[in-house]
């Protein structure tokens, strides 16, 4: 497949709206996605993800809108017609049939020479690791294990699209972080276009060169991980993907807010916002600079009510002085911990850089 | 690069095309329900216009119901239907319960072995157990004083056969809505330091009610409708089944017998549609976590419950265990001396063994081609997609046996399959019509085992192969069937042993040609001969008997043969 990046789309979405009943799944999602690339929908359930990798591959077509493949309009086609592998998170092995016989079963109906289909098998379950699992039924494998069998039978066809539908969703926490990186190196070496539908964001940020935040039928921001993660567009967007702080604020002027009766400095241009409109101030607990706080700008003092640890940091919950009603949680690493000899309870300096902090209107909602 | 979200207004819509399987897979559907228009729907839309119509085919209202609600000799027939069935109702429910809850609630020894017995009755055509009364307590019987100057040709009689017959369907029912008990409820309320008796009434009750309801409607339909027990120990107290048999085959009243038709319907359609919404409920009670219940032992419990289930047994096995040695006895009471005469059949009548060879072949029929049907056609409602009225209309029409009376199925083919404007009208009295007839009086339990079976498997196989570019067939000849032969044998030993005992539907629809092994044990009583009857009924019992031993065997092979992939 050549890479296109910047010409015609390998898949293009265009418009497309899903209901069911009076119910909208999808309103109107448009997309497009290059040739080799991995996109991750990610979005908490009932968000349209599925919904809408269930529409690309056919099996519950789209109310309305199109959908181009490699240059061809495949909106209406039965998913026999369509090419695409797919994993579902059941993984759907024929629990009969030897791993070996479901690797190759989509093999065997085109008719291929026995010998030839034997290589290929072969081929498949070395590229996965599981060189000598081919004897075994399904069930006597692990998940994990399973997992690459169904992977395995998915790209057996060498298809021009893999859709993967939360295919590490049942698997225990050690073995999906596993998987993760081998499914992401199969897929760059393979260079297959690929879909993988999660609400795991973890997963998405780790695996995917673009993610695609969906939220009630629509999809709210597209972009690499490190913009979702710095720049999310929405609140929405920036609740959902990693910890916020979504803390009540006033805008002021340009590039100013009022928060706990004090004026901080943001970045972020908002001159739409007239001075006095309640926003929500933006800001991820690992952004809250503690180290060397007082020579910089937008510093507080505030309390340490709680301290819990996680093991590579601690969480703070932090009281402004002049706001105590108001919390702040912030993640302390263990060195600063030490070396500032911090305990709950304590008085400390905090600031909040202005290049981190977002603002988003106070209805956005997502507040927490 | 960028995504966004515009408005759908302008968005073309899209219809699905269908594809080669989808295709298929529609037509195939349609050919069901075009089967199942002839087999079950079309023969009881005769039977309701019938009702309607005079002898000579014009329409009369309601005619033939003030008619015969105006015989008083006839009329006479329903309460007495009523109260046979509702005395039968509770004394059924009364004993199985108990034996139920013994089964499954005390770690009395030989519960398998006890669980087993409950089941003896269905092999057995219902004319069995009243056979076996006539030994036991009839004039000549054995046992004829314990009945204190009562009579058993009578509600007696009758009441004791059909506890006997309704009894297994009964502790089926029970049994599995026992079995759903959860072990934290009762370790809770033990916890809460609750006597055993609030606990059985506040969590074992309630936890199976919804079981018993369901059990007491079957129950009512089946004594309300069955033929084979009033037929042969009812005396002078008529019931509607033996009306219809009367009217039709005595005195070719087809129109009377198409209004007890429909009174017979009534009940049935009634409980069934009363079941279905108790059966909706039943679902929304069990909760996925649920822990099975474990009773642990109780010296007291246990041997009541033991001693309770001995006395069951004596009834349970007593009754055919009669048949058979009456099968083999010269002249009962009299000549008490054993011998192989009763079974020489042909000395009797001109079909003997031939009607025995003809119960076979239809059973083999029945169970070959019906458990096709229904699997198949159970794989068409589940899997199709789209198509949704189509397969909405399709599983009613699969629901609507259930809810017929065997009788009224057999009325209703009459009217149907033997009418000269019917192209089918050459089936009529052929094997043919009583293999298609069987099949759909018994299509409804099958197609609920098959339905289950099939919803165990992982959705999404037909959605894989579909994306691997297999047609659907190949993947239910390669998966679907193999992974669900267990449910497969079950239909094909359920259709088996139902076409081997079952009269009701058959008595209107066999010729001297077809006369089956059932039928026989009826004629026989009726000319007298009653323990040639009995023989005639102890090959069914060993025939039926032995299909199930058959079953249990295969079952068991095919688990040892499957353990590679099978999780148990």
């Amino acid at each position: 497949m050549p890479d296109n990046a910047g010409g015609v789309p390998y898949l293009r979405i265009e418009r497309v709206t899903k209901s069911f009943g009076g119910f909208q799944a999808l309103k109107g999602v448009s997309l497009d996605i290059h040739a080799g690339e991995l996109v991750c929908f990610l979005g908490p359930s009932g968000c349209g993800k599925t919904t809408l990798l269930r529409a690309i591959a056919g099996l519950d077509v789209q109310s309305a809108g199109a959908i181009h493949q490699a240059g061809r309009d495949i909106s209406s086609l039965p998913p026999a017609e369509r090419d695409f592998g797919i994993v579902f998170q059941s993984y759907a092995l024929f629990p009969n049939l030897s791993v070996a016989a479901n690797v190759g079963y989509g093999l065997v109906s085109r008719r291929g020479a026995r010998a030839e289909i034997a290589r290929r098998v072969a081929e498949l379950l070395q590229m996965v690791g599981l060189p000598d699992q081919g004897g075994k039924y399904p069930p006597q494998l692990s998940g994990g294990q399973q997992q690459r069998v169904a992977l395995a039978r998915a790209l057996a066809l060498s298809p021009g699209l893999l859709l993967l539908d939360e295919p590490l969703s049942a698997l225990d926490a050690r073995v999906r972080v596993h998987l993760r990186h081998e499914i992401h190196a199969l897929q760059r070496r393979l260079k297959v276009t690929t879909i993988l539908v999660t609400h795991d964001q973890e997963e998405a940020l780790t695996m995917a060169d673009r993610v695609v935040v969906m939220n009630q039928g629509v999809i709210e921001q597209v972009g690499t991980p490190e913009e979702i993660y710095r720049r999310p567009v929405s609140a929405f967007v920036a609740d959902f993907v990693g910890r916020m702080n979504f803390l009540p604020a006033e805008a002021m002027g340009v590039g100013r807010v009022r928060f706990a009766g004090m004026e901080l400095v943001c970045a972020e241009s908002f001159d739409g916002l007239a001075p006095g409109t309640a926003i929500s101030l933006c800001l991820r607990p690992e952004d809250v600079v503690v180290r060397g706080a007082a020579e910089r700008g937008n510093v507080f003092e505030a309390r340490i009510a709680e301290l819990e640890f996680f093991g590579t940091h601690f969480r703070a919950e932090l009281r402004p002085l002049a706001a105590p009603e108001t919390m702040v949680a912030a993640d302390f690493s263990i060195n600063a911990m030490q070396d500032l000899d911090l305990k709950a309870g304590d008085k400390v300096s905090v600031a909040l850089p202005a290049e981190r902090l977002r603002i988003f209107p106070r209805d956005g909602g997502g507040a927490a | 690069m960028t995504a966004i979200a515009v408005g759908a207004s302008a968005a073309r819509s899209v219809r699905a095309r269908i594809g080669r399987d989808g295709w298929i897979m529609r037509g195939l559907l349609l050919l069901l329900t075009a089967y199942l228009l002839v087999t079950v729907a079309f023969p009881l839309y005769a039977l309701l216009r019938k009702s309607f119509l005079d002898k000579h085919g014009s329409f009369i209202g309601l005619g033939n119901y003030t008619r015969y609600f105006s015989d008083p000799a006839l009329a006479e027939s329903l309460p007495n239907t009523f109260f046979i069935a509702g005395a039968g109702t509770i004394i059924s429910i009364a004993l199985a319960f108990s034996y139920a809850y013994a089964l499954s609630r005390s770690c009395m020894p030989w519960r398998r072995l006890f669980r087993g017995i409950a089941l003896v009755p269905l092999l057995a055509p219902s004319l069995l157990p009243a056979l076996s009364l006539i030994y036991l307590f009839g004039n000549q019987g054995l046992l004829k004083s314990w009945l204190m100057g009562h009579s058993i040709y009578g509600p007696i009689g009758i009441l004791l056969g059909e506890v006997f017959f309704a009894f297994p369907h009964a502790v089926i029912i029970i049994l599995t809505s026992l079995a759903m008990a959860d072990q934290r409820l009762y370790e809770a309320a033990i916890a809460l330091r609750a006597s055993p008796w609030r606990i059985f009434f506040t969590v074992t009750l309630p936890g199976c009610r919804y079981g018993l309801i369901s059990a007491c409607f079957v129950v009512f339909t089946l004594i309300f409708t069955d033929f084979g027990v009033p037929k042969v120990i009812g005396g002078q107290f008529d019931v509607l089944a033996t009306d219809v048999y009367k009217q039709v085959i005595g005195q070719f009243n087809f129109e009377a017998g198409a209004v007890v038709g429909m009174l017979l319907l009534f009940p049935a359609v009634i409980s069934f549609a009363a079941d279905r919404i108790v059966q909706r409920r039943q679902v929304a009670l069990l909760s996925a976590r649920a822990v099975p219940y474990e009773p642990k032992p109780d010296r007291l419990r246990d041997a009541v419950a033991f001693v309770f289930c001995l006395l069951a047994t004596v009834f349970l096995i007593g009754i055919p265990g009669t048949a058979a040695y009456a099968s083999f006895i010269k002249y009962w009471p009299y000549d008490m001396t054993l011998t192989w005469a009763n079974y020489d059949f042909n000395n009797i009548d001109t079909q003997g063994w031939a009607a025995y060879a003809n119960s076979l072949i239809l059973a083999t029929w029945t169970a070959v081609i019906g458990t096709a049907i229904v699997f198949f056609g159970a794989y068409l409602v589940e899997k199709t997609t789209g198509f949704r009225r189509m397969r909405g209309f399709v599983q009613f029409l699969c629901m609507v046996p259930l809810a017929v009376p065997g009788l009224v199925l057999g009325l209703s083919y009459i009217f149907f399959f033997n009418d000269r404007a019917n192209p089918l009208v050459f089936l009529y009295l052929t094997m043919a019509i009583l293999v298609i007839n069987t099949i759909a009086h018994f299509y409804t339990v099958c197609h609920l085992t098959a339905v289950t079976a099939l919803k165990q498997l992982d959705a999404e196989f037909e959605a894989v192969s579909a994306s691997l570019k297999v047609p659907f067939y190949r993947t239910f000849w390669r998966v679907t069937v193999p992974i669900c032969l267990p449910a497969v044998v079950d239909i094909a030993a359920y259709y088996f042993i139902n076409a081997m005992t079952t009269v009701s539907a058959v008595v209107f629809l066999y010729s001297a040609n077809t006369k089956l092994a059932s039928i026989s044990v009826l004629n026989m009583d009726d000319a007298g001969n009653t323990a040639n009857a009995a023989a005639m009924g102890m090959t069914i019992v060993v025939t039926s008997a032995v299909l199930k031993l058959l079953q249990t065997v295969l079952l068991r092979g095919l688990n040892r043969r499957t353990q590679a992939w099978r999780r148990r």
